[in-house]
């Protein structure tokens, strides 16, 4: 009984801890992603509110909080509502299986450093990526606008096209850490990281999760200039938030997946484990970042034949080329 | 094949000039801070201005009034004892003013002059109409040498000829020509 309460309080401890770390993360994120982007394009970017602005996504949370929350006319109200909270909330489940550092033995207990390390913690991810998607979707057709519609059907489009190629990626990674579990998959990284092992899977990864992140350039679904802001055209105030929350949250989770699939997670020399986990995803970050500052928008037509026509043949090629690798050298 | 290649370049390169361009100095001008300084003949807010002797230059033509596109000045004409004409006041409201600055065109006198002075925003709409006190300047703007009487104005606050460049009237009953 005491033992069970013991651990039910560590991991509210963790829970918390993560909620907190990773929801100043994407507020500062947000800032981070305006400021790189502003001196890519020679402009300083936020720097009024604080010293270099560092107040600003303070006073974005205030501004969202306190503007009207809109319902469109005839827009279906409860899905209208409850869709973005899907999507800030897929982002923020899928951190229950990082494991953020090795185990740590406090008092004589082994306290593993994540929340729930589940044994088939792939596969909780990719579920909760796949469920995100409803919150474009179905905040898209809730919304009852054109622009909405062709947003959410745009993301439903894109989805298809990475998924698979996604899940095909790390079918090496599994193979070469021989679990479904996070915690094993970086265990199984700590003399070589996956990316020197696979290199074409994390290309075909990094591919398929920009196109899960919904960035640039695969921000069809949004598209700014050409169908107004995609899915949540319609939205206002903090439920407008909430898919930026999901957004930036979503990109930390995929930093996170990334550090843990192929950057060997918490390994790394001198630093403690913790420093080098964060500083991996915020590295993983920054490229997403770089990218969004450097990439032009396909059509949504062009993703999807990158998509089944080459990244889904070569990720599948992948998987056996390193499956037979394995085999012979073993 | 050969297209491959250059999608490839295509992709990679544009990374390569962000990250450069992330590490030079930004072209912004933080304007509370930094100013930077407007060309001589910038238009902004407008001034009236006087002649070498200190007079006011402005004879109420009614010109710049006519000239303005969104019909932001109007004045009322009066004359002096020697029958000079100036303006009793003179109003311009900078709220409506799109400093295109024909009114400047068209004044035959030099009188209204655009100036550098872009800082003239208010927050009450009030006080950017600007009455003939806030207008007039001690000074002659951009010609501090013309005076429009020494050119023209024939009878008004000169003798007839007395001007420069301008010949006394002719005697149509001399023969000379």
């Amino acid at each position: 009984m005491n033992e069970m309460l013991i651990s039910l309080a560590l991991i509210l401890v963790k829970l918390g801890l993560i909620f907190g770390v990773v929801l100043t993360m994407a507020a500062y994120l947000v800032l981070a992603e305006r400021k790189i982007l502003g001196r890519m394009q020679l402009r300083y970017g936020p720097n009024r509110i604080g010293p270099g602005g560092m107040i600003e996504p303070m006073c974005d949370v205030i501004k969202l909080i306190t503007k009207e929350d809109f319902i469109p006319d005839r827009a279906d109200k409860w899905v209208f509502l409850f869709a973005p909270g899907l999507t800030a909330l897929t982002a923020l489940l899928s951190f229950a299986v990082v494991p953020f550092a090795p185990p740590l033995t406090l008092f004589g207990r082994e306290i593993p450093m994540v929340v729930c390390d589940l044994n088939i913690g792939l596969l909780y991810i990719f579920g909760l990526s796949s469920l995100a998607v409803y919150g474009v979707v179905l905040g898209g057709w809730a919304s009852n606008s054109k622009y909405s519609l062709l947003g959410a059907m745009r993301g439903l489009a894109q989805l298809l096209s990475y998924e698979l190629a996604l899940g095909l990626a790390l079918v090496p990674v599994v193979m070469s850490a021989k679990s479904f579990s996070l915690t094993e998959i970086v265990m199984a990284q700590s003399t070589w990281p996956n990316i020197l092992q696979h290199p074409l899977a994390f290309i075909i990864f990094m591919i398929s999760v920009t196109a899960e992140s919904k960035r640039t350039p695969f921000d069809m679904p949004e598209a700014e200039n050409e169908i107004v802001a995609g899915f949540h055209t319609e939205y206002s105030g903090m439920r407008l938030g909430l898919f930026f929350v999901g957004e930036y949250s979503n990109l930390i989770v995929i930093g996170a997946m990334t550090t843990v699939f192929f950057l060997g997670g918490w390994h790394g020399p001198f630093l403690p484990p913790v420093v080098w986990f964060i500083m991996k995803v915020l590295f993983v970050a920054f490229i997403f970042i770089w990218m969004r500052g450097s990439m032009p928008r396909p059509r949504y037509d062009q993703l999807m034949h990158f998509g089944w026509k080459v990244l889904i043949p070569l990720a599948l090629l992948n998987v056996v080329v390193s499956g037979a690798i394995r085999i012979a050298l073993n | 094949m050969r297209n491959f290649w250059r999608d490839i370049k295509g992709t990679l390169q544009p990374f390569w000039i962000t990250l450069g361009y992330l590490f030079k100095k930004p072209v912004t001008i933080q304007y509370p801070e930094e100013k930077r300084t407007p060309p001589p003949r910038y238009r902004a807010r407008l001034v009236l201005t006087r002649d070498p002797n200190g007079g006011e230059r402005c004879v109420a033509c009614q010109l710049c009034s006519a000239a303005c596109p969104v019909d932001c000045i109007s004045m009322q004409a009066a004359e002096d004892e020697d029958g000079r004409r100036y303006a009793a006041w003179f109003r311009i409201n900078f709220s409506r003013c799109i400093f295109c600055g024909l009114c400047t065109e068209a004044c035959p006198t030099l009188a209204i002059q655009t100036t550098a002075d872009y800082e003239i925003c208010n927050r009450e709409v009030l006080n950017l109409v600007y009455e003939k006190q806030d207008l007039l300047i001690e000074s002659g703007g951009k010609d501090t040498e013309y005076n429009f009487y020494k050119h023209s104005g024939i009878g008004v606050a000169q003798v007839r000829g007395e001007g420069e460049e301008e010949h006394g009237p002719v005697d149509p009953k001399s023969l000379m020509p």
